[in-house]
């Protein structure tokens, strides 16, 4: 195809849902992987995103928000707010207009509760308080300012100590809080040698390059239109009607390029609700973009975390016993618990196994899902644990975790569908050295530097939702496909095409793709590295399904060369049909359309796990990580100068997405290890580096030399295509293999992280 | 963000004319003075934007023979500057080691020597802050951390000095140009950033001009080394400035300061004076450093900053006598040349 046909300009307000055609671009060996379908219009930037788009008569939202961690607004300067050109209303409490359905009402569990002026109660800093309607942006965040809020505090509980105790049930979504295979205590008490390690984890926050933005349009009284980055458009659409008192169908989400979420775009929160609200008030589209500063707290974050692992060794450096304490930060007023815990329970063969998690709230906005939840925080715990039992035994880190390598999952004790761990662990050490590592101190380089090698295992679950596709066969021999597909960068516009083309046996050129609107089918959501797996599924099903039809039509044809042949002995192959027995006997898909007086046959395919399956083995994505630190002996300075991950996937559908996913995933591992840390004001509650000044996500100067490889794997369980997760493994294992090269370099076990200057400063 | 009033002069005159209405503020860059506005830190009526002003522009060499670096040269043309490269490279390190190439490519000399501190109270208006606004008190009394000061803080402000440029200018000896309705003057360059007991620091309507580099700072041995956690685009956790003119085997010259410690940057005459007269060494150098930080008392959770400031400040010393193999003439951060290889480990 051309570069002329490919769209300059995406999407205007009538379409719902936008196309694409293949990428005009292929790479890889024999130009066989595809490119990214929106790769050229985002480098053009003809691809538009929430806040990008344009409305006639737009108004524009800002949001005043709480200074102070905990107390009630008194009052709120209103007039001078509405005197200031061009601001034409300011909601509060007493005027915002009603909602079907109280914020803090929860019939869905992601329903988060979310503060959309309800009442004047501060439950953190940086909540919403009012919300400042304008003809410009400037005017709206000006008329914020002028609402100088007069504000009765009261002492925030800002971190654990100040915290309330509160023991959850569940953790995560609907994970467990607690759970214990064998005998803890008794492995504990049999074990040779117990080592036990303690570590505080930060507050994260997602930090996405796209903030949070909403453009309302109403298009009827019971039509709306949501221009939004969202990771779950079908349901969160289906959850936005609930509080509008909406019939389902009439909220529509248009999301077809979201600029990261890890997890914050899948929440409601006020804004999203507010801003359809002050639309419908005002009769008048109405766009809100969150400036930095509010991401920090109303679209959530990942929760620190307090943990305590326990770990005994026996005879042959056999794990006897892990137990793993988790005490994670909630908010005051809804219930997701950090599940570090379960980061631990199916990696290690170990007889006797248990979690713990209790939490402590604390006036802070509320954690959610970050990449990774639960499983980035506890396995960098984890793995530094693993460290320390591995000195304590007298091992090389590589081989406890080898003597100590599950053949089955150690919670359940159900078989893994597939885990090619072995093979990562070789792998990576191959390509990293490792073999050369000195089991003491490492030393110096040649510039005099302390070097330090560590290593880390990665796992992450191998999530499955249920995920709706349709795919058209047309008679001009092209084919589209259909489903609300989501893609935060991670390449769902060109996996899915390839997906719903494998499943038609044709060449994803020749195939359109229509996606990112929940009026499609719904491709359920992007979490948990399963989208791929599940909506990837359903396009592959869909495909096959419409492929189905087409042998039918053909072997019913008398006048078809493949009349009778039934339909298992027909094979369909780069959008032909032939006969199994003689492949010259066949003809192409528009050949039966035309023959059959079609324009086209619809496929419909569903993405789910099956349940047996389900029930029958443990499911993960796993992985080897190898770092390398080099640390300036006197000033404490630290870099990551090389990184290794290898890592076991299931089937690699395009290798070039694969490879970016994993890298960003290291990346993050790095960041978690080194740099990212919200830092709160104990006075007021307050973030005091909410901004990416203050934040610190690596430079490009901080990210050495990385290198990720696959290993090969093949798993007939986890879904019909063999595909596992990719975009969360990689930041497991990798926080853990840093720490674990910083010890080696210094002899320090990290108590925290981020790790600081200071902490290896006194330990050199 | 709270409208105001945009101006671009092109005479000094008309600039000064303008800096007269109480609510004008001079503008280079922008890069500081925006994100204070967009907070609500800063709220001018007027902005008066010096890039323009003819005098205000590049590097040159004064009659005196000192350099006259304009004050509204962009940071990036500083540091590429064939002069500066040539006779005082630390300033070059030293810029190139701050900020993000966008910024450094909009940010001009003046802007850098006033941009706001870097305590986070500062940029939020909620916060009590007698630094942005004299009336009220310190949000920092109770809680300072790693990024505010160890020397010469009190109780009224806590806040250290961002800028890297200011540290090379410190220790180079550095003086600033200012002109007013009345006429020009000079100062050193410390006057600018007076410690929380002194009084203000450039009078209300002043426009800064010129820095000036004495032609006896020219051509010295010189490092700026800065420790920050990320590589790049972080301001110093501490940061050294060192200048050193040795002649047969002895000091016969020398200016040394710190960054990211004090409100200032942080120089002792006693320590440059110890350094005069000595053979370079690791002895001469921690006696030095140890004079440098004398007095040095945390100001919250940062007294690890002052035996970090310490060996940073040594290891400035050593790296402009003998610069380490390998290492790039900037950006000026200790782990500037990356490694390719696997490190033969010794
Ligand atoms: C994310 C980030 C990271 C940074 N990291 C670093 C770092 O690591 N090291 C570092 O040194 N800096 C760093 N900076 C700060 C940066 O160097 C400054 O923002 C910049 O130098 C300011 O220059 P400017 O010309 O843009 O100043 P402006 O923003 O235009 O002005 C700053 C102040 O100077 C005043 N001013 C400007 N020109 C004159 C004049 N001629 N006479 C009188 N007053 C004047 C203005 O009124 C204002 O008060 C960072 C900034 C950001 C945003
Ligand atoms: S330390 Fe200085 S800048 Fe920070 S709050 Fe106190 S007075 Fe303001």
């Amino acid at each position: 195809m051309s570069h002329d046909s490919y769209p300059m300009r995406v999407m205007d307000a009538a379409e719902h849902g936008l196309t694409l055609p293949a990428a005009p671009l292929r790479y890889g060996s024999g130009g066989k992987v595809p490119a990214r379908r929106d790769g050229l219009a985002k480098v053009t930037g003809a691809a538009l995103y929430a806040a990008d788009r344009q409305a006639e008569a737009l108004l524009h939202a800002a949001f005043a928000t709480a200074p102070v961690a905990r107390g009630r607004v008194v009052a709120l300067d209103t007039q001078a707010a509405l005197a200031h050109p061009g601001v034409v209303q300011v909601y509060t409490p007493a005027n915002r207009p009603p909602l079907a359905q109280h914020p803090d009402e929860k019939r869905h569990p992601f329903n988060f509760r979310h503060e959309a002026l309800q009442d004047d109660t501060i439950r953190y800093a940086g909540q919403p308080i009012a919300m400042v309607l304008a003809e410009t942006p400037e005017a709206a965040a000006e008329g914020a300012r002028l609402l100088a809020p007069e504000i009765a505090a009261e002492p925030p509980r800002v971190d654990h100590d100040a915290g309330t105790p509160w023991q959850p049930e569940m953790v995560g979504f609907f994970a467990p809080a607690q759970a214990e295979v064998g005998d803890v205590a008794r492995g504990l008490a049999e074990a040779e040698q117990v080592v036990e390690v303690e570590i505080e984890t930060p507050d994260q926050f997602h930090n996405a390059m796209e903030p949070h933005a909403i453009l309302a349009r109403w298009e009827g009284p019971e039509k709306l239109l949501l221009d939004t980055p969202n990771q779950g458009p079908v349901m969160i659409a289906g959850l936005v009607a609930g509080y509008l008192g909406l019939p389902e169908g009439a909220v529509e989400i248009r999301t077809p390029f979201i600029g990261g979420g890890f997890g914050s775009k899948l929440m409601i929160y006020g804004a999203m609700i507010l801003t359809a609200l002050a639309a419908r008030d005002l009769g008048r589209p109405v766009k809100t973009v969150l400036s930095r500063a509010q991401m920090y707290g109303p679209v959530g974050h990942r929760a620190g975390t307090r943990q305590r692992l326990r770990l005994g060794i026996g005879s042959g450096g056999r794990l006897t016993a892990l137990d793993h304490e988790v005490t994670a930060l909630a908010s005051s007023f809804e219930d997701f618990v950090e599940p570090s815990g379960h980061a631990s329970q199916h990696l290690y063969a170990v007889p006797n196994l248990a979690m713990r998690h209790s939490a402590r709230r604390v006036d802070r906005g509320t954690p959610v899902a970050m990449r990774a939840p639960g499983e980035a925080s506890g396995s960098a715990a984890l793995e530094v644990a693993m460290d320390v039992a591995a000195e304590a035994a007298g091992l090389d880190p590589l081989a406890f975790r080898l003597s100590n390598y599950a053949e089955t999952d150690p919670a359940t004790g159900r078989p893994f569908s597939s885990k090619a761990l072995r093979e990562c662990y070789a792998a990576g050490a191959e390509a990293f050295g490792w073999a050369g590592r000195p089991a003491a101190r490492m030393g110096r380089d040649a510039e005099g530097r302390l070097i330090g090698w560590g290593m880390g295992t990665s796992q992450y679950m191998c999530t499955m939702y249920r995920g709706e596709a349709r795919v058209k066969v047309h008679a001009d021999g092209t084919a589209s496909a259909a489903i609300a597909g989501v893609d935060m960068g991670q390449g769902a516009w060109t996996i899915l095409a390839q997906c719903a083309a494998e499943g038609l046996s044709m060449d994803p050129e020749r195939l359109r793709l229509t996606s990112g609107s929940s009026v499609l089918p719904d491709g359920a959501v992007a979490g948990g590295s399963g989208h791929t797996a599940t909506a990837g599924m359903a396009a592959s099903e869909a495909g096959r399904n419409a492929v189905e039809q087409l042998i039918s039509l053909a072997t019913a044809d008398p006048a078809s060369p493949l009349f009778g042949a039934g339909n298992s002995g027909v094979v369909a192959r780069d959008g032909r049909l032939s006969r199994a027995d003689d492949p010259s006997r066949g003809e192409s898909y528009s050949e039966v359309l035309a023959r059959a007086g079609l324009a086209e046959v619809e496929g419909q395919g569903v993405g789910e796990r099956v349940q047996a399956h389900r029930e029958g083995y443990a499911m993960f994505s796993h992985g080897a990580v190898f770092a390398e630190v080099a640390i300036d002996p006197e000033l404490a300075q630290m870099r990551v100068t090389r990184m290794v991950g290898a890592f076991a996937c299931g089937r690699i559908l395009n290798p070039r997405m694969v490879q970016s996913q994993l890298e960003g995933g290291l990346i993050w591992g790095l960041s978690f290890a080194l740099h990212e840390e919200a830092q709160y004001d104990p006075a007021t509650g307050r973030i005091l580096n909410a901004d990416l000044a203050g934040y610190h996500v690596p430079a490009h100067a901080d990210i050495p030399q990385l290198t990720t490889l696959t290993v090969a794997e093949e798993d007939p369980y986890v879904n019909a295509l063999g595909v596992k997760g990719v975009g969360e493994v990689g930041i497991t294992g990798s926080a853990g293999a840093i720490a674990n090269a910083i010890r080696h370099a210094t002899g320090f076990t990290p108590t925290r992280f981020p790790i600081r200057i200071e902490d290896v400063l006194a330990h050199l | 963000m709270k409208p105001f009033d945009y101006h671009r002069p092109e005479t000094l005159q008309a600039a000064l004319e303008l800096l007269t209405d109480p609510g004008a503020t001079a503008y280079g860059g922008g890069t500081n003075l925006l994100d204070m506005m967009k907070c609500g830190a800063a709220l001018p009526g007027t902005l008066v934007d010096v890039t323009a002003l003819p005098g205000l522009q590049g590097v040159s060499r004064a009659a005196d023979g000192r350099l006259r670096l304009g004050a509204a040269l962009r940071n990036s043309d500083l540091a590429r500057d064939p002069l500066i490269l040539a006779e005082a490279p630390l300033l070059s390190e030293a810029v190139l080691s701050g900020a993000s190439g966008q910024i450094r490519n909009m940010a001009t000399t003046a802007g850098n020597l006033l941009q706001a501190p870097r305590c986070p109270h500062y940029a939020l208006p909620e916060s009590p802050c007698a630094r942005r606004d004299d009336r009220t008190g310190c949000a920092a009394r109770d809680h300072a951390g790693r990024d505010h000061a160890v020397l010469g803080w009190d109780d009224s402000c806590r806040a250290v000095h961002p800028s890297d440029l200011c540290v090379g200018l410190a220790a180079l000896g550095a003086t600033v140009e200012i002109a007013t309705l009345a006429g020009r003057s000079e100062q050193p360059l410390a006057a600018l950033h007076p410690l929380p007991s002194a009084g203000r620091a450039l009078e209300p309507g002043a426009l800064i001009t010129a820095v000036l580099i004495p032609a006896a700072s020219l051509g010295l041995r010189a490092r700026y080394v800065k420790v920050r956690e990320r590589t790049s685009f972080a301001f110093a956790l501490v940061s050294a400035a060192a200048g050193l003119e040795i002649a047969d085997g002895r000091i016969t010259r020398a200016g040394l300061a710190l960054g990211g410690v004090a409100a200032t940057p942080w120089r002792r005459a006693e320590a440059e004076a110890a350094l005069i007269g000595a053979a370079p060494g690791p002895e001469t150098f921690a006696r030095a450093a140890a004079l440098l930080l004398q007095g040095a008392s945390p100001s919250g959770e940062n007294g690890f900053k002052i035996a970090l400031a310490e060996r940073v400040a040594i290891r400035a010393l050593s790296e402009a006598v003998t610069p380490r193999a390998g290492q790039a003439a900037w950006p000026g951060s200790v782990f500037d040349a990356p490694k390719e290889d696997t490190p033969d480990v010794a």
